[in-house]
Protein backbone atom coordinates (compact mmCIF):
# COMPACT_ATOMS: atom_id res chain seq x y z
CA UNK A 1 0.00 0.00 0.00
CA UNK A 2 1.31 3.42 -0.91
CA UNK A 3 1.61 5.94 1.86
CA UNK A 4 -0.81 8.26 0.07
CA UNK A 5 -3.41 5.50 0.00
CA UNK A 6 -2.91 4.89 3.68
CA UNK A 7 -3.38 8.61 4.32
CA UNK A 8 -6.67 8.65 2.39
CA UNK A 9 -7.79 5.65 4.37
CA UNK A 10 -6.89 7.20 7.71
CA UNK A 11 -8.58 10.46 6.73
CA UNK A 12 -11.79 8.52 6.09
CA UNK A 13 -11.89 7.55 9.75
CA UNK A 14 -12.70 10.78 11.54
CA UNK A 15 -14.69 9.25 14.34
CA UNK A 16 -15.18 11.59 17.27
CA UNK A 17 -12.29 11.55 19.69
CA UNK A 18 -12.99 11.70 23.43
CA UNK A 19 -11.43 14.57 25.34
CA UNK A 20 -9.10 13.92 28.28
CA UNK A 21 -9.01 10.26 27.30
CA UNK A 22 -5.98 9.33 29.42
CA UNK A 23 -7.34 10.50 32.76
CA UNK A 24 -10.76 9.09 31.94
CA UNK A 25 -9.51 5.62 30.94
CA UNK A 26 -7.42 5.32 34.09
CA UNK A 27 -10.31 6.56 36.24
CA UNK A 28 -12.54 3.90 34.69
CA UNK A 29 -9.86 1.31 35.44
CA UNK A 30 -9.83 2.40 39.08
CA UNK A 31 -13.62 2.31 39.26
CA UNK A 32 -13.43 -1.34 38.21
CA UNK A 33 -10.24 -2.34 40.04
CA UNK A 34 -10.76 -0.77 43.44
CA UNK A 35 -14.04 -2.57 44.27
CA UNK A 36 -12.43 -5.86 43.23
CA UNK A 37 -9.44 -5.08 45.43
CA UNK A 38 -11.74 -4.31 48.37
CA UNK A 39 -13.52 -7.59 47.72
CA UNK A 40 -10.18 -9.41 47.69
CA UNK A 41 -9.36 -7.92 51.09
CA UNK A 42 -12.79 -8.74 52.55
CA UNK A 43 -12.82 -12.33 51.28
CA UNK A 44 -9.25 -13.32 52.09
CA UNK A 45 -8.52 -11.45 55.33
CA UNK A 46 -11.53 -9.37 56.41
CA UNK A 47 -11.56 -6.09 58.26
CA UNK A 48 -9.96 -5.80 61.66
CA UNK A 49 -12.43 -6.86 64.39
CA UNK A 50 -12.14 -3.52 66.22
CA UNK A 51 -12.70 -1.39 63.10
CA UNK A 52 -15.54 0.55 64.75
CA UNK A 53 -13.20 1.81 67.49
CA UNK A 54 -10.20 2.15 65.20
CA UNK A 55 -11.84 4.73 62.96
CA UNK A 56 -11.66 7.11 65.90
CA UNK A 57 -7.86 6.89 66.01
CA UNK A 58 -5.47 9.14 64.06
CA UNK A 59 -3.16 6.18 63.29
CA UNK A 60 -5.92 4.42 61.40
CA UNK A 61 -6.41 7.46 59.20
CA UNK A 62 -2.67 7.85 58.71
CA UNK A 63 -2.58 4.31 57.37
CA UNK A 64 -5.43 5.07 54.99
CA UNK A 65 -4.59 8.60 53.92
CA UNK A 66 -0.82 8.42 53.34
CA UNK A 67 -1.16 5.58 50.82
CA UNK A 68 -4.23 7.32 49.36
CA UNK A 69 -2.11 10.44 48.79
CA UNK A 70 0.53 8.32 47.05
CA UNK A 71 -2.20 6.74 44.93
CA UNK A 72 -3.53 10.17 43.91
CA UNK A 73 -0.06 11.29 42.87
CA UNK A 74 0.38 7.98 41.05
CA UNK A 75 -2.88 8.53 39.21
CA UNK A 76 -1.92 12.01 38.04
CA UNK A 77 1.53 10.80 36.99
CA UNK A 78 0.17 7.80 35.15
CA UNK A 79 -2.24 10.01 33.20
CA UNK A 80 0.82 11.99 32.06
CA UNK A 81 2.97 8.94 31.28
CA UNK A 82 0.12 7.60 29.15
CA UNK A 83 0.40 10.56 26.77
CA UNK A 84 3.31 10.94 24.36
CA UNK A 85 5.50 14.01 24.71
CA UNK A 86 4.33 14.99 28.20
CA UNK A 87 6.87 15.27 30.98
CA UNK A 88 6.07 13.24 34.07
CA UNK A 89 8.94 14.58 36.14
CA UNK A 90 6.88 16.54 38.71
CA UNK A 91 4.96 13.31 39.33
CA UNK A 92 7.92 11.52 40.89
CA UNK A 93 8.21 14.26 43.47
CA UNK A 94 4.49 14.17 44.23
CA UNK A 95 4.71 10.41 44.77
CA UNK A 96 7.78 10.68 47.01
CA UNK A 97 6.47 13.52 49.17
CA UNK A 98 3.91 11.61 51.28
CA UNK A 99 6.45 8.80 51.72
CA UNK A 100 9.14 11.22 52.92
CA UNK A 101 6.67 12.80 55.30
CA UNK A 102 5.77 9.37 56.65
CA UNK A 103 9.42 8.49 57.15
CA UNK A 104 10.09 11.72 59.02
CA UNK A 105 7.18 11.02 61.35
CA UNK A 106 8.30 7.41 61.74
CA UNK A 107 11.88 8.38 62.59
CA UNK A 108 10.60 10.88 65.14
CA UNK A 109 8.35 8.25 66.72
CA UNK A 110 11.17 5.70 66.75
CA UNK A 111 13.71 8.09 68.25
CA UNK A 112 11.24 9.36 70.85
CA UNK A 113 10.38 5.96 72.29
CA UNK A 114 12.34 3.87 74.80
CA UNK A 115 14.77 1.36 73.22
CA UNK A 116 12.84 -1.57 74.66
CA UNK A 117 9.74 -0.62 72.66
CA UNK A 118 11.52 -0.04 69.37
CA UNK A 119 11.61 -3.58 68.04
CA UNK A 120 7.84 -3.88 68.39
CA UNK A 121 7.40 -0.61 66.43
CA UNK A 122 9.36 -2.03 63.50
CA UNK A 123 8.16 -5.62 63.40
CA UNK A 124 4.68 -5.33 64.92
CA UNK A 125 2.76 -8.60 64.84
CA UNK A 126 2.19 -8.85 61.13
CA UNK A 127 5.37 -7.90 59.27
CA UNK A 128 5.45 -11.30 57.59
CA UNK A 129 2.08 -10.83 55.94
CA UNK A 130 1.79 -7.06 55.46
CA UNK A 131 3.79 -6.61 52.26
CA UNK A 132 2.44 -9.77 50.64
CA UNK A 133 -1.13 -8.76 51.51
CA UNK A 134 -0.65 -5.33 49.95
CA UNK A 135 0.69 -7.01 46.81
CA UNK A 136 -2.25 -9.37 46.64
CA UNK A 137 -4.88 -6.66 47.12
CA UNK A 138 -3.22 -4.51 44.45
CA UNK A 139 -3.48 -7.15 41.70
CA UNK A 140 -6.97 -6.25 40.36
CA UNK A 141 -6.06 -2.56 40.28
CA UNK A 142 -2.79 -3.27 38.50
CA UNK A 143 -4.50 -5.41 35.88
CA UNK A 144 -7.14 -2.73 35.29
CA UNK A 145 -4.48 -0.01 35.01
CA UNK A 146 -2.50 -2.06 32.48
CA UNK A 147 -5.64 -2.64 30.39
CA UNK A 148 -6.29 1.11 30.44
CA UNK A 149 -2.70 1.92 29.46
CA UNK A 150 -2.93 -0.43 26.51
CA UNK A 151 -5.67 1.82 25.12
CA UNK A 152 -3.40 4.82 25.56
CA UNK A 153 0.11 5.55 24.34
CA UNK A 154 2.84 5.33 26.98
CA UNK A 155 6.25 5.76 25.37
CA UNK A 156 8.37 4.97 28.46
CA UNK A 157 7.08 1.53 29.19
CA UNK A 158 9.12 0.69 32.27
CA UNK A 159 8.23 4.05 33.83
CA UNK A 160 4.56 3.61 33.00
CA UNK A 161 4.59 0.06 34.39
CA UNK A 162 6.29 1.22 37.58
CA UNK A 163 3.79 4.04 37.98
CA UNK A 164 0.87 1.64 37.46
CA UNK A 165 2.53 -0.42 40.20
CA UNK A 166 2.75 2.59 42.53
CA UNK A 167 -0.88 3.47 41.90
CA UNK A 168 -2.14 -0.07 42.50
CA UNK A 169 0.23 -0.76 45.41
CA UNK A 170 -0.69 2.48 47.17
CA UNK A 171 -4.40 1.98 46.63
CA UNK A 172 -3.94 -1.60 47.82
CA UNK A 173 -2.15 -0.40 50.96
CA UNK A 174 -4.95 2.06 51.73
CA UNK A 175 -7.45 -0.80 51.45
CA UNK A 176 -5.23 -3.11 53.51
CA UNK A 177 -5.34 -0.53 56.32
CA UNK A 178 -8.90 -1.64 57.01
CA UNK A 179 -7.54 -5.05 57.94
CA UNK A 180 -4.16 -4.12 59.41
CA UNK A 181 -4.05 -4.14 63.24
CA UNK A 182 -0.71 -2.32 63.58
CA UNK A 183 -0.42 0.95 65.47
CA UNK A 184 3.18 2.10 64.94
CA UNK A 185 4.44 4.56 62.33
CA UNK A 186 7.81 2.81 61.83
CA UNK A 187 5.97 -0.40 60.93
CA UNK A 188 3.97 1.43 58.33
CA UNK A 189 7.00 3.34 57.03
CA UNK A 190 8.76 0.06 56.32
CA UNK A 191 6.19 -2.57 55.40
CA UNK A 192 3.54 -0.49 53.67
CA UNK A 193 6.22 1.27 51.66
CA UNK A 194 7.80 -2.10 50.88
CA UNK A 195 4.47 -3.26 49.48
CA UNK A 196 4.21 -0.20 47.24
CA UNK A 197 7.85 -0.53 46.19
CA UNK A 198 7.31 -4.19 45.35
CA UNK A 199 4.34 -3.46 43.09
CA UNK A 200 6.35 -0.67 41.47
CA UNK A 201 9.20 -3.09 40.83
CA UNK A 202 6.89 -5.71 39.36
CA UNK A 203 5.31 -3.02 37.17
CA UNK A 204 8.68 -1.77 35.96
CA UNK A 205 9.70 -5.30 35.05
CA UNK A 206 6.44 -6.17 33.28
CA UNK A 207 5.82 -2.77 31.65
CA UNK A 208 7.97 -3.21 28.54
CA UNK A 209 6.31 -6.54 27.81
CA UNK A 210 2.70 -5.70 28.68
CA UNK A 211 2.46 -2.16 27.37
CA UNK A 212 4.17 -2.33 23.99
CA UNK A 213 2.11 -0.96 21.12
CA UNK B 1 11.15 44.81 7.22
CA UNK B 2 9.26 42.94 4.56
CA UNK B 3 9.13 39.23 4.25
CA UNK B 4 8.05 37.37 1.20
CA UNK B 5 5.27 35.04 2.08
CA UNK B 6 5.84 31.55 0.84
CA UNK B 7 3.25 28.99 -0.06
CA UNK B 8 4.49 26.67 2.65
CA UNK B 9 5.86 27.94 5.90
CA UNK B 10 9.43 26.87 6.46
CA UNK B 11 10.23 27.64 10.07
CA UNK B 12 9.48 24.84 12.54
CA UNK B 13 7.33 27.19 14.62
CA UNK B 14 5.17 28.07 11.63
CA UNK B 15 4.85 24.42 10.70
CA UNK B 16 3.82 23.58 14.25
CA UNK B 17 1.11 26.23 14.10
CA UNK B 18 -0.12 25.14 10.68
CA UNK B 19 -0.16 21.42 11.49
CA UNK B 20 -1.73 22.08 14.86
CA UNK B 21 -4.59 24.00 13.28
CA UNK B 22 -5.18 21.29 10.68
CA UNK B 23 -5.01 18.53 13.28
CA UNK B 24 -7.54 20.20 15.55
CA UNK B 25 -9.96 20.62 12.65
CA UNK B 26 -9.37 16.97 11.82
CA UNK B 27 -10.12 15.93 15.41
CA UNK B 28 -13.39 17.83 15.08
CA UNK B 29 -14.32 15.71 12.07
CA UNK B 30 -13.04 17.77 9.11
CA UNK B 31 -11.90 15.14 6.56
CA UNK B 32 -10.11 17.51 4.22
CA UNK B 33 -8.16 19.18 7.01
CA UNK B 34 -7.22 15.84 8.48
CA UNK B 35 -6.11 14.58 5.08
CA UNK B 36 -3.94 17.66 4.60
CA UNK B 37 -2.56 17.25 8.10
CA UNK B 38 -1.55 13.63 7.51
CA UNK B 39 0.02 14.48 4.18
CA UNK B 40 2.14 17.29 5.59
CA UNK B 41 2.97 15.21 8.63
CA UNK B 42 4.17 12.30 6.49
CA UNK B 43 6.58 14.60 4.67
CA UNK B 44 8.24 15.61 7.92
CA UNK B 45 8.17 12.12 9.36
CA UNK B 46 9.85 10.74 6.26
CA UNK B 47 12.73 13.20 6.46
CA UNK B 48 13.07 12.79 10.20
CA UNK B 49 13.18 9.00 9.98
CA UNK B 50 15.33 8.89 6.87
CA UNK B 51 18.03 10.88 8.60
CA UNK B 52 17.99 8.53 11.57
CA UNK B 53 17.67 5.29 9.62
CA UNK B 54 20.49 6.02 7.18
CA UNK B 55 21.73 2.47 7.71
CA UNK B 56 18.39 1.01 6.61
CA UNK B 57 16.88 3.16 3.86
CA UNK B 58 14.44 0.37 3.02
CA UNK B 59 12.80 0.65 6.41
CA UNK B 60 11.94 4.33 6.14
CA UNK B 61 8.62 4.13 4.33
CA UNK B 62 7.46 1.18 6.45
CA UNK B 63 8.15 3.18 9.55
CA UNK B 64 6.46 6.29 8.14
CA UNK B 65 3.34 4.21 7.62
CA UNK B 66 3.60 2.61 11.02
CA UNK B 67 3.95 6.03 12.65
CA UNK B 68 0.99 7.46 10.72
CA UNK B 69 -1.16 4.50 11.71
CA UNK B 70 -0.02 4.78 15.33
CA UNK B 71 -0.64 8.53 15.48
CA UNK B 72 -4.06 8.04 13.97
CA UNK B 73 -5.02 5.25 16.36
CA UNK B 74 -3.63 7.09 19.38
CA UNK B 75 -4.87 10.55 18.52
CA UNK B 76 -7.13 10.54 21.59
CA UNK B 77 -3.97 10.81 23.71
CA UNK B 78 -3.25 14.24 22.23
CA UNK B 79 -4.53 17.14 24.28
CA UNK B 80 -5.30 20.25 22.38
CA UNK B 81 -3.19 22.67 24.36
CA UNK B 82 -0.12 20.42 24.16
CA UNK B 83 2.69 21.21 21.68
CA UNK B 84 2.06 19.00 18.66
CA UNK B 85 5.78 18.72 17.97
CA UNK B 86 6.39 17.03 21.31
CA UNK B 87 3.56 14.56 20.79
CA UNK B 88 4.58 13.66 17.23
CA UNK B 89 8.23 13.43 18.17
CA UNK B 90 7.56 11.17 21.15
CA UNK B 91 5.58 8.70 19.01
CA UNK B 92 8.06 8.75 16.12
CA UNK B 93 10.93 8.25 18.55
CA UNK B 94 9.09 5.42 20.30
CA UNK B 95 8.44 3.61 17.01
CA UNK B 96 12.00 4.25 15.86
CA UNK B 97 13.49 2.82 19.05
CA UNK B 98 11.14 -0.13 18.81
CA UNK B 99 12.36 -0.86 15.30
CA UNK B 100 16.01 -0.45 16.15
CA UNK B 101 15.61 -2.64 19.20
CA UNK B 102 13.97 -5.34 17.13
CA UNK B 103 16.97 -5.18 14.82
CA UNK B 104 18.91 -6.61 17.75
CA UNK B 105 21.06 -4.77 20.21
CA UNK B 106 24.38 -5.50 18.60
CA UNK B 107 24.33 -2.47 16.33
CA UNK B 108 25.18 0.89 17.78
CA UNK B 109 21.98 2.50 18.99
CA UNK B 110 23.29 5.74 20.33
CA UNK B 111 23.33 7.77 17.16
CA UNK B 112 19.73 7.90 16.01
CA UNK B 113 18.30 8.34 19.47
CA UNK B 114 18.94 12.01 19.93
CA UNK B 115 16.58 14.11 21.91
CA UNK B 116 16.24 17.09 19.64
CA UNK B 117 12.73 18.04 18.70
CA UNK B 118 13.61 19.15 15.19
CA UNK B 119 11.01 16.92 13.61
CA UNK B 120 9.39 19.74 11.66
CA UNK B 121 12.72 21.18 10.56
CA UNK B 122 13.09 18.68 7.75
CA UNK B 123 10.84 17.59 4.96
CA UNK B 124 10.93 15.00 2.26
CA UNK B 125 8.19 14.37 -0.27
CA UNK B 126 9.69 11.61 -2.36
CA UNK B 127 8.18 8.51 -0.85
CA UNK B 128 9.98 5.35 -1.72
CA UNK B 129 7.92 2.21 -1.83
CA UNK B 130 6.99 0.60 1.43
CA UNK B 131 8.53 -2.81 1.77
CA UNK B 132 6.00 -4.24 4.10
CA UNK B 133 2.75 -4.41 2.23
CA UNK B 134 -0.07 -3.22 4.42
CA UNK B 135 -2.48 -4.68 1.87
CA UNK B 136 -1.27 -8.14 2.87
CA UNK B 137 -1.96 -7.40 6.52
CA UNK B 138 -5.32 -5.99 5.55
CA UNK B 139 -6.34 -9.39 4.21
CA UNK B 140 -6.00 -10.90 7.68
CA UNK B 141 -8.80 -8.68 9.01
CA UNK B 142 -12.38 -9.95 9.31
CA UNK B 143 -14.72 -9.01 6.43
CA UNK B 144 -16.73 -6.46 8.37
CA UNK B 145 -13.53 -4.44 8.82
CA UNK B 146 -11.66 -5.36 5.65
CA UNK B 147 -14.47 -4.69 3.14
CA UNK B 148 -15.23 -1.12 4.26
CA UNK B 149 -11.51 -0.35 4.30
CA UNK B 150 -10.96 -1.79 0.83
CA UNK B 151 -13.88 0.06 -0.67
CA UNK B 152 -12.93 3.38 0.84
CA UNK B 153 -9.24 2.94 0.10
CA UNK B 154 -9.02 1.05 -3.20
CA UNK B 155 -12.12 2.33 -4.92
CA UNK B 156 -12.04 5.75 -3.34
CA UNK B 157 -15.72 5.52 -2.44
CA UNK B 158 -17.33 7.65 0.22
CA UNK B 159 -18.66 6.12 3.41
CA UNK B 160 -22.23 6.56 2.12
CA UNK B 161 -21.48 4.80 -1.17
CA UNK B 162 -19.63 2.00 0.59
CA UNK B 163 -22.53 1.51 2.98
CA UNK B 164 -25.01 1.22 0.09
CA UNK B 165 -22.74 -1.17 -1.83
CA UNK B 166 -22.08 -3.48 1.10
CA UNK B 167 -25.63 -3.09 2.41
CA UNK B 168 -24.27 -2.08 5.77
CA UNK B 169 -25.35 0.95 7.78
CA UNK B 170 -23.11 4.01 7.55
CA UNK B 171 -22.21 3.73 11.18
CA UNK B 172 -21.27 0.06 10.69
CA UNK B 173 -18.94 1.11 7.88
CA UNK B 174 -17.39 3.77 10.07
CA UNK B 175 -17.01 1.38 12.98
CA UNK B 176 -15.52 -1.22 10.63
CA UNK B 177 -12.92 1.22 9.35
CA UNK B 178 -12.17 2.48 12.84
CA UNK B 179 -11.71 -0.99 14.37
CA UNK B 180 -9.91 -2.24 11.29
CA UNK B 181 -7.33 0.53 11.55
CA UNK B 182 -6.81 -0.26 15.23
CA UNK B 183 -6.32 -3.94 14.42
CA UNK B 184 -3.98 -3.03 11.57
CA UNK B 185 -1.94 -0.86 13.93
CA UNK B 186 -1.57 -3.78 16.33
CA UNK B 187 -0.55 -6.17 13.57
CA UNK B 188 1.98 -3.74 12.16
CA UNK B 189 3.45 -3.33 15.64
CA UNK B 190 3.75 -7.08 16.09
CA UNK B 191 5.16 -7.82 12.67
CA UNK B 192 8.15 -5.51 12.95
Amino acid sequence: MKTDDLISLLAADTAAVPRRAAARQIAIALAAGVPLAILTMLLTMGTRPDLAQAIGLPMFWTKVLVPAAVACAGFATLARLARPGVSARPGGLAIALPVLLLWLMAIAAYAGSPPSARAAMVWGQSWRTCTVSVLMISVPIFVAAVLALRQLAPTRLAHAGACAGVLSGAAGAAIYAFHCPETALPFMAIWYVAGIAATAGVGAALGPRLLRW
Amino acid sequence: MTRTTEATPSRPGDIEAELHALFLRGLDGDHAAYHAFLQKLSVHLRAFLRRRLFGWPDEVEDLVQECLLAMHNKRHTYERDQPLTAWVHAIARYKLIDLLRSKAGREALHDPLDDDLAIFAESSTDASNARRDLTGLLETLPDRQRLPIEHVKLKGLSVTETAALLSMSESAVKVGIHRGLKALGKRVGNSS
